[in-house]
């Protein structure tokens, strides 16, 4: 792998960047692997990263259908944050937000991690009680939350309207939260995967499953068949599919998750601000992007485009928060489909089918999540049983009835 | 987007309905004799298919009726609206990939 540093950046400045590395290898995929890895997204691609640097397994293959990153991975809005309410949610994300800090230095690539804090607000008395409770878990999980007050949140966001339509009764921040160049994430699991030997191999269709006995033996592919060792789901959306082809079903409805971004101007943006009750959440990107994070289309849907009215009400909750914003144009926007399941927590771990792994249910939440989980589903997969950490987030929860239920917590938030 | 067709009302925008999920899901009986795996197929578990899906919507922001629904999840293409009290219609069930 060519390390990325100031040095090689001014080497090859004078050779006119003509000599980069690719930073992957190409390679065609060999007749059989110690783990099939199925999705090129973070999480896949993060899995084969850690199954390769902290357990030596080396002969990894990632298939993904299109490109690496062409998923939800490079399609979200790059919020980070561990401020969830239930210990167990808190202590998986905790996790995942420390490895976010050491990152870029972890990868020898510029994640633009950026702590610059996450806002929830408040817009009424009730709104505050319930936000004071959350804040109250999240201390009591050992993770930094502060109230803030409307004349605290106008000082560090001026742009905000604290006098809207709805108005801002106060809110919290989680400092330490922020947000990162998701496609700097997906390329530096990539990099460095690749690096410690990993096949990555885009333009690979995963279409069915050799199973013989209860155990996996390998995967059928566009590409011919590969067999492996063990096999590792991580398509997102696409879970349900890929599960049908190995004879079970999972508790997931997939979805159209949608984003917008506008022109780029000048930084005016301090935070990640988050309304629950008007439901928007904004930043600004490094490129100056102000970045809005839309509702999903409440159905099932493969389409990965959204409608226009979620199009429509997301500006118009933006815009009550920040008029000064009603002329900036909107430059881009897309959906995502993404895999919710009954309680907004994931689902990882074991499946029915013997060596077969899952790892999804991320649901609109999961980029944050993305080193966490690879961490903890390489250790469960060498080990063939679940990670300390996503003990509680086993598909068996659905039948035991010990739920996670996030999603009063998550809410809009991501 | 898409236009749905209340069998009451007729054909009105996406928006004035919510979707209520997959359709003809059996509650299993009786009770007492349910094994947990069975009770979690039932409330949690669903096919949730790319391609045709048997789905339950209700004009909400209508006549407030609940009917069925064959649509293309890719497509949103609808086949069939049917009522709840009719048997789902014979279509050809293929999926993607
Ligand atoms: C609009 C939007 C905003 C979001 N905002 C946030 C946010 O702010 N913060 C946050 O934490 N999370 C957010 N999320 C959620 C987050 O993006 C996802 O949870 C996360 O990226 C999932 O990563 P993944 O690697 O599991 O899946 P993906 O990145 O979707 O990767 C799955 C891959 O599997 C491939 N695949 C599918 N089928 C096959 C097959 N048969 N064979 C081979 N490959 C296949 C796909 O092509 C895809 O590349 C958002 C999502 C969306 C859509
Ligand atoms: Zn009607």
């Amino acid at each position: 792998m060519e390390k990325y540093s100031f040095p090689k950046i001014l080497y090859h400045a004078l050779r006119g960047h003509k000599h980069w590395q690719p930073a992957w290898r190409s390679p065609l995929p060999k007749k059989s692997y110690d783990v099939v890895v199925i999705g090129g997204g973070g999480h896949g691609l993060a899995t084969a990263y850690y199954l390769a640097k902290k357990h030596g397994v080396t002969n990894v293959a990632v298939l993904e259908r299109g490109w690496i990153g062409g998923g939800n991975s490079g399609r979200n809005t790059q919020v980070t944050r561990s401020n969830y309410f239930y210990p167990e949610s808190a202590a998986f994300f905790e996790h995942s937000l420390k490895l976010y800090e050491s990152m870029s230095r972890d990868l020898n690539i510029n994640v633009m991690f950026s702590q610059r804090g996450v806002l929830n607000l408040a817009h009424s008395d009730h709104d505050m009680e319930m936000l004071a409770r959350w804040t109250n878990a999240i201390q009591l999980n050992g993770i930094d939350s502060e109230i803030l007050t409307p004349q605290q949140i106008k000082e560090m966001e001026p742009l905000i309207d604290i006098n809207a339509r709805f108005p801002v009764a106060g809110g919290f921040i989680q400092r330490r939260g922020g947000i990162s160049r998701h496609d700097a994430v997906n390329w530096g699991y990539a990099r460095a995967a690749d690096a410690l030997g990993v096949d990555i191999i885009q333009n690979c269709t995963v279409t069915g499953f050799n199973i013989s006995h209860g155990t996996v033996t390998g995967v059928q592919t566009s590409l011919g068949d590969i067999s492996g060792e063990k096999v590792h789901i991580t398509v997102a959306g696409h879970t349900s599919v890929l599960a049908k082809m190995a004879g079970f079903r999972l508790p997931l409805t997939s979805m159209a998750l949608q984003a917008m971004v506008s022109e780029p101007i000048k930084p005016v943006l301090n935070l990640v601000t988050v309304s629950g009750a008007i439901h928007m959440y904004v930043s600004q990107s490094d490129r100056g992007e102000i970045v809005l994070g839309a509702g999903a289309d409440v159905y099932n849907s493969y389409a990965q485009r959204g409608s226009y009215d979620n199009v429509e009400s997301c500006v118009a909750a933006f815009l009550t928060l920040y008029p000064r914003f009603s002329r900036l144009k909107l430059m881009r926007q897309w959906a995502g489909i993404v895999d919710i399941s009954p309680d907004t927590s994931p689902i990882m771990g074991r499946t029915p089918v013997q060596n077969l792994y899952i790892n999804c249910g991320w649901g609109t939440g999961g980029y944050k999540a993305i080193p966490a989980s690879g961490d903890t589903m390489a250790d469960t997969i060498v080990n063939d049983r679940p990670h300390a950490l996503i003990k509680p987030f086993s598909l068996e929860r659905f039948e035991s009835g010990a739920l996670v239920d996030e999603s009063a917590a998550a809410g809009v938030a991501h | 987007m898409f236009r749905i067709s209340c069998p009451f009302c007729g054909e009105r925008d996406e928006n004035e309905f919510v979707c209520g999920g997959q359709a003809h899901i059996a509650r299993p009986e009786p009770a007492e004799q349910v094994s947990e795996r069975d009770w979690a197929e039932y409330l949690f578990f669903r096919d949730n298919p790319k391609g045709l899906h048997f789905e339950r919507w209700q004009h909400r922001y209508g006549c407030r009726q609940w009917f069925n629904i064959v649509r293309h999840t890719v497509s949103h293409e609808i086949l069939a609206v049917y009522r709840l009290d009719e048997a789902p219609p014979d279509v050809d069930r293929e999926e993607a990939v």
